[in-house]
């Protein structure tokens, strides 16, 4: 037997039979495009933890007020007033596992520059402020220790908030802005970070020394927090336990004693917040694998109901002089091609939909490989079989049983 | 068994179906030889066995037990693959059904046997579907689908694809059962014409006129074979065509 007429004869079933070969690749291409759009999306969710989870300073610790796990009413975490800078003092001294500490404090403040006013949250910090929280300033600088001595009356702010009050592309550095009434002096401009994992946006954010903040704009000797960075990112427990102690004998407490504060630090976060988006991963992968599943149950049943005339035309075709492998090897030629095209729509459109739910719905897709071969590899094993095996039994009947299928 | 100058030689062929605990008997010990050139009908009551028959010589189907050589080959010894060698150079069927391929142009189903037949390139196939379409007079209809010809035209398609790979035999389950007369009689002087080029004939009908046409009659009954006689009186199908009466429409309409 020539290939070239195993190849015609295929092409031949395939051209008489649009509608039907039209069908059984709908259900391949629904089931690859499911597949691949879905675990695109999970996946770009879950990057797109890890990488803002990355931007926040991975080595960062955090202390708060109160404590997370109290008994009875349980306030949250920052509503308690028991940091205070000597805290920060005690861990400078005493901690071996940290590079850098500072208090934090903040305010939410209306801010107006000229006729243009914006509401925000002004943080009070030291300089070490930004380099715990990676945080880079791109125009201009950030303030001095000089500044932080003499609460001097200057702030950095975040692009959001120079945009509003200064417009698009404008340069804030040298200009007065007037928080909750007090004059201040932009210094400088952060560098864009965008949305956190929250959705929070983190240049909305004015940053001022935090003496300026502390004394100018709060009457409290109380700290929201406490932010330290880790040297390493090995030192990070460590780092966390050693503080836990140090404040414990700064509170005085006894070993009965909860904890009146939290440490955290953003690796904790950012665990928490991956073993949610592996979650979410594994309910979209179980969503496509049924989508898939679907797609192979649709495949096959358009392959087995078309079995009755299929069996009637291998009977005609053996009855003429086809052989067995001549029959099968049709099939599987006819079933190669519907599921390769399939899946190749399929991955086209896939790939199409996760970038229509990247452009409109603003979400970051990511799409492996693995989904790709994946979906392909199983819904063409699907149509390959499910083509390939009533074939087979039609083609080990008698030509007259085929011929005589009901 | 005779086996040099006969095409085809049947021994002690039986056929049995299992229907539950009962058995029926479809053949019954068959015994025939068949000459090359012959032109032989096949008659018989509904359920003596026939199509069994035809399609056991067809090798389309096994019988339970028996002997059979078609062309000096041992059938029932032969592997599935050189039986469809068989069905696909020796033996031409045509069924009374016509079992063409659907949505598949008249020449393309006369095409079909010479695609599994490698031995044939892509040029002198199509000569060849185009000269035996041509021989039942279906050349200008070609390109048709099925179901734009007559039953008539489908039936001279399954006989186009029957001869177009040189069989030494065809074989023909009621051909005419589903046609008309002149169709039938059309049918039967392509028969004519071929069993005249030398071509085995094996057909199987129920109408008296048109077993008249063969050379020989064969008549069935309950699995046996019952009579085995020369045609008295040979019709031939080209003069018998000419007195057909020709359907006036205006003197049905009057
Ligand atoms: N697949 C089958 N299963 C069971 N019994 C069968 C089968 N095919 C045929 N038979 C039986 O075998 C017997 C012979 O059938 P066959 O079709 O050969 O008759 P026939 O002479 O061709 O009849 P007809 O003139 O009506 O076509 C019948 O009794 C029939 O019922
Ligand atoms: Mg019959």
């Amino acid at each position: 037997m020539k290939l070239i007429n195993l190849l015609k004869i295929a092409y031949r079933s395939l051209s008489k039979n649009k509608l039907r070969v039209l069908l059984t690749m709908l259900g391949i291409i629904i089931g690859v495009a499911s597949v691949i759009a879905m675990l695109a999306i999970g996946q770009g969710s879950k990057e797109n933890i890890q990488t803002s989870m990355a931007s926040l300073g991975i080595n960062s610790v955090m202390i708060y007020p109160g404590s997370t796990n109290q008994g009875g009413v349980r306030m949250g975490a920052g509503s308690y007033s028991t940091l205070t800078l000597k805290d920060v003092d005690a861990i400078n001294s005493k901690c071996d596992y940290i590079t850098d500490v500072s208090p934090v404090v903040s305010k939410s403040s209306q801010v107006i520059a000229g006729n243009q006013n914006w509401h925000t949250n002004v943080v009070g910090g030291l300089n070490q402020y930004f380099k715990i929280r990676d945080l880079t300033v791109s125009v201009g600088s950030s303030f001095s220790a000089t500044d932080e001595h003499t609460a001097a009356k200057v702030c950095v702010i975040g692009q959001t908030v120079s945009t509003n009050l200064f417009g698009e592309n404008a340069n804030p550095v040298g200009k007065f802005i007037r928080i909750n009434s007090i004059p201040f002096k932009v210094v400088g401009l952060l560098a864009v970070k965008g949305q956190n994992t929250f959705g929070q946006d983190q240049d909305d954010i004015i940053i001022a020394p935090f003496s300026t903040v502390m004394k100018r704009m709060l009457s409290t000797l109380y700290l929201n927090s406490i932010l330290a960075s880790a040297k390493s990112e090995n030192d990070i427990d460590n780092a966390k336990s050693q503080i836990s102690t140090i404040i414990r004998i700064q509170h005085k407490l006894t070993p009965a004693d909860q904890d009146d504060f939290t440490v955290r630090s953003q690796a904790d976060i950012a665990k928490t917040f991956e073993s949610i988006s592996n979650v979410m991963t594994i309910l979209l992968a179980c969503i496509a694998s049924i989508s898939l599943l679907v797609g192979g149950i649709g495949i096959m049943n358009i392959m087995l109901v078309s079995v009755t005339e299929r069996t009637r035309e291998i009977g005609i075709r053996m009855a003429v002089g086809a052989k067995s492998r001549d029959v099968l090897f049709q099939f599987i030629i006819e079933s190669i091609f519907i599921s390769v095209l399939g899946g190749l729509i399929g991955i086209v459109l896939g790939i199409l939909i996760a970038f229509l739910v990247s452009y409109f719905g603003k979400w970051p897709v990511v799409i492996t490989g693995t989904s790709i071969l994946l979906s392909f590899l199983f819904s063409s094993v699907v149509g390959i079989f499910f083509g390939w095996y009533p074939a087979k039994k039609a083609s080990n009947l008698n030509p007259i049983d085929a011929l005589r299928f009901e | 068994m005779d086996i040099d100058n006969n095409l085809i030689c049947v021994k002690d062929l039986v056929k049995t179906y299992k229907m539950g605990d009962m058995q029926v008997f479809a053949l019954r010990n068959v015994t025939l030889n068949i000459e090359k050139g012959a032109f032989v009908a096949i008659m018989g009551p509904s359920g003596s066995g026939k199509s069994t028959f035809m399609n056991v010589i067809g090798c389309l189907d096994y019988p339970t037990s028996g002997e059979y050589y078609i062309d000096n080959e041992n059938v029932f010894k032969l592997n599935k693959d050189r039986l469809a060698e068989l069905r696909n150079k020796k033996i031409g069927f045509i069924f009374q059904s016509f079992n063409i391929l659907a949505r598949t142009s008249a020449i393309e189903n006369v095409e079909l046997p010479m695609l599994y037949n490698s031995g044939i390139d892509t040029k002198e196939r199509k000569e060849r579907a185009l000269a035996a379409l041509k021989s039942v007079g279906l050349a200008e209809r070609a390109f048709h689908m099925p179901n734009q010809l007559s039953g008539g035209q489908q039936q001279r398609v399954a006989i186009a694809r029957s001869l177009v790979n040189n069989p030494l035999v065809i074989m023909a389950d009621e051909p005419t059962g589903n046609l008309d007369t002149r169709s039938s009689y059309e049918i039967m002087e392509i028969f004519q014409k071929l069993n005249d080029k030398g071509i085995t004939i094996v057909m199987v009908t129920h109408e008296m006129d048109i077993a008249q046409f063969a050379r020989t009659n064969i008549l069935f009954r309950d699995g046996k074979i019952v009579s085995n006689s020369e045609v008295i009186d040979r019709k031939i199908a080209t003069d018998e065509i000419k007195n057909l009466p020709i359907l006036d429409v205006n003197e049905v309409l009057t």
